[in-house]
């Protein structure tokens, strides 16, 4: 599989990779919003976190972790500075096919891009159960 | 010491040729280019000749006579001509009719073991596929479990194309000649490689390639026994009658007398390559090993032949893995074309399950593969691995003690 150079420049240099704490921390952690995500098609997991503020609600910063290809690393780095200083809402409009362009992803490297649109919908999902509860 | 890249570990898939092989074929494509099917003139019997010099060097490798050797096109044909020829010949019935025979091969045998086989189902026999346990070796217990009273055939390759892994492979002949079935092993790995007589070894019929010996690609030779017993097959390709009629074509003399120096050349230096390769393998292993925890070394430990390794890194996605190392070429264990991954039948087979089967890698040595070469993989692979599973949230969870079967995902 031949690589795009944005695809090869994350994955050789991926941004805000790792986690705000352990998994028992996060979940106490009430500003934090975390998404966990897998692909049937590939057995793929995405792990992303975001930390927001409470009193703006800004994604004041996000990290990721994955085990996937490197579409899916490539797909949830660019996740993580797409979202980093945006409201929930504006990172609920983050479209996959937004990462397929920016990518330049191929056909069969769409659902890589899929599941980082349905970790940011988990992570800020997740983040408002928190705050309601 | 510097390494060239991109560096090549994949002998188990193809071998460069040998440029003495080279050297030895060039003057059979334009000085002695005879047919050496005409027999009525110094051309065709220049040809003759050298088939004749390959033949018997060819033979000598694997201890067999030289009129037990016929030329194919590799070990796809030889398999081929070896499994549909032997049921056809010794089938109980006729074509049409179902029940004609019974066959004992192995579920992770090469695909040109497995669909030959198939297309034998369909025309009336029954196969039974062995399955090997974690160790991946098949064993003379476990063909004599299989025998049946209308067993005709057994073909179990002698040494595994993925793994390395080496079956009993004389002692199952022992089985099958003490029972009077025919015996067909595909050695297209292990020839060249390993000591082998096909007399005290007890095979009937036995497959070799060209191309993984440092020979040409396209050229192989199938071993059919004479004496005791004499085994018949019924020829697939039928024509002019070469090759005492098993199979029909002129023949290709500058492939066979490349393969013919090349089986000369691995017998030369069969030992000390043997010795060699195992302790760059050793010292492969053993630096992963001591790096990396999560690891599993593929196959039997020690029943495995020197040159191959095969190795599953826990909590890494097979293609990241590729990615990552990509100027070394190896084979992963999965074939990752597109979004939905195959694991490798083979290592499924053991029981090795999908997430370990998609990480995992293939390195293959050979003749040219230096100390050098072999450290500086090894040390790629640990750096890639490390890497990936800093990024990899399934490997902070197997730290944190946290199950990864029992976790529920988001809905995707
Ligand atoms: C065990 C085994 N059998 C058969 C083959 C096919 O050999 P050839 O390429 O000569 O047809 C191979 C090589 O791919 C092999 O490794
Ligand atoms: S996430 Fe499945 S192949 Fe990329």
């Amino acid at each position: 599989m031949a690589y795009g150079d944005k695809v090869i420049d994350h994955y050789e240099n991926p941004r805000n990779v790792g986690t705000f704490g352990t998994q028992k921390e996060i979940k106490e952690s009430t500003d934090i919003g975390v998404g966990l995500v897998g692909a049937p098609e590939c057995g793929d997991v995405m792990q992303l976190q975001i930390k927001v503020n409470d009193d703006t609600g800004i994604i004041e910063d996000a990290k990721f972790k994955c085990f996937g290809c490197g579409s899916a690393i490539a797909s949830s780095s660019l996740a993580t500075e797409w979202l980093r200083g945006k409201t929930l809402d504006e990172g609920l409009d983050i479209k996959n096919t937004e990462i397929v362009e920016e990518l330049s992803l191929p056909p069969v490297k769409i659902h890589c891009s899929v599941l980082a649109e349905d970790a940011i919908k988990a992570a800020i999902s997740d983040y408002k159960h928190k705050q309601e509860a | 010491m510097g390494v060239t890249l991109p560096m090549y570990l994949d002998h188990a898939a193809t071998t460069p040729c040998d440029p003495r092989v080279v050297e030895t074929m060039m003057p059979y494509f334009t000085d002695i280019f005879g047919n050496p099917g005409s027999r009525n003139h110094s051309f065709g019997w220049a040809a003759e000749e050298a088939v004749k010099k390959a033949r018997q060097q060819v033979a000598d490798i694997i201890g067999a006579d030289s009129k037990e050797v016929i030329f194919t096109s590799g070990s796809t044909e030889s398999n081929n001509i070896a499994i549909k020829g032997a049921a056809n010949m010794y089938a109980k019935k006729p074509a049409g009719e179902t029940g004609r025979g019974h066959i004992i091969s192995a579920i992770h045998e090469h695909k040109a073991v497995l669909d030959p086989c198939k297309r034998l189902e369909k025309e009336g026999f029954d196969v039974t596929y062995l399955e090997p346990g974690p160790d991946g070796l098949i064993t003379r217990n476990m063909v004599e479990g299989a025998l049946r009273d209308d067993t005709i055939l057994v073909t179990i390759m002698w040494a595994n194309n993925e793994l390395g892994t080496i079956n009993e492979i004389p002692e199952i002949g022992e089985l099958c000649h003490s029972k009077g079935v025919v015996f067909h092993t595909d050695a297209t790995q292990w020839v060249g490689k390993m000591p082998t007589n096909v007399k005290t070894d007890n095979i009937d019929l036995l497959s070799l390639s060209g191309h993984k010996i440092y020979g040409p690609k396209g050229v192989g030779a199938l071993y059919v026994r004479r004496r005791k017993p004499r085994i018949r097959l019924t020829a697939l390709q039928e024509g002019g009658g070469q090759e005492r009629g098993f199979r029909s074509g002129t023949l290709n003399v500058t492939g066979i007398v490349g393969l013919g120096k090349a089986c000369e050349l691995c017998a030369q230096s069969m030992d000390d390559e043997r010795e060699r390769l195992l302790e760059l393998r050793n010292m492969l292993e053993s630096m992963i090993e001591k790096e990396l925890d999560v690891v599993q070394v593929n196959g039997h430990r020690d029943k495995r032949l020197a040159n191959i390794t095969n190795i599953s890194f826990g909590f890494v996605e097979g293609e990241s893995l590729m990615m990552a190392i990509k100027e070394i070429a190896v084979s992963s264990g999965s074939a990752c074309t597109s979004a939905s991954l195959e694991p490798s039948y083979v290592l499924k087979a053991l029981g090795v399950g999908d997430d370990l089967a998609h990480s995992s890698l293939r390195l293959s040595f050979g003749r040219w593969t230096t100390k050098e070469q072999v450290e500086y993989a090894g040390n790629k692979i640990i750096e890639a691995v490390k890497k990936l599973r800093d990024l990899s949230p399934l490997y902070d969870m197997h730290n944190e003690g946290i199950d990864i079967s029992k976790i529920e995902w988001a809905a995707h």
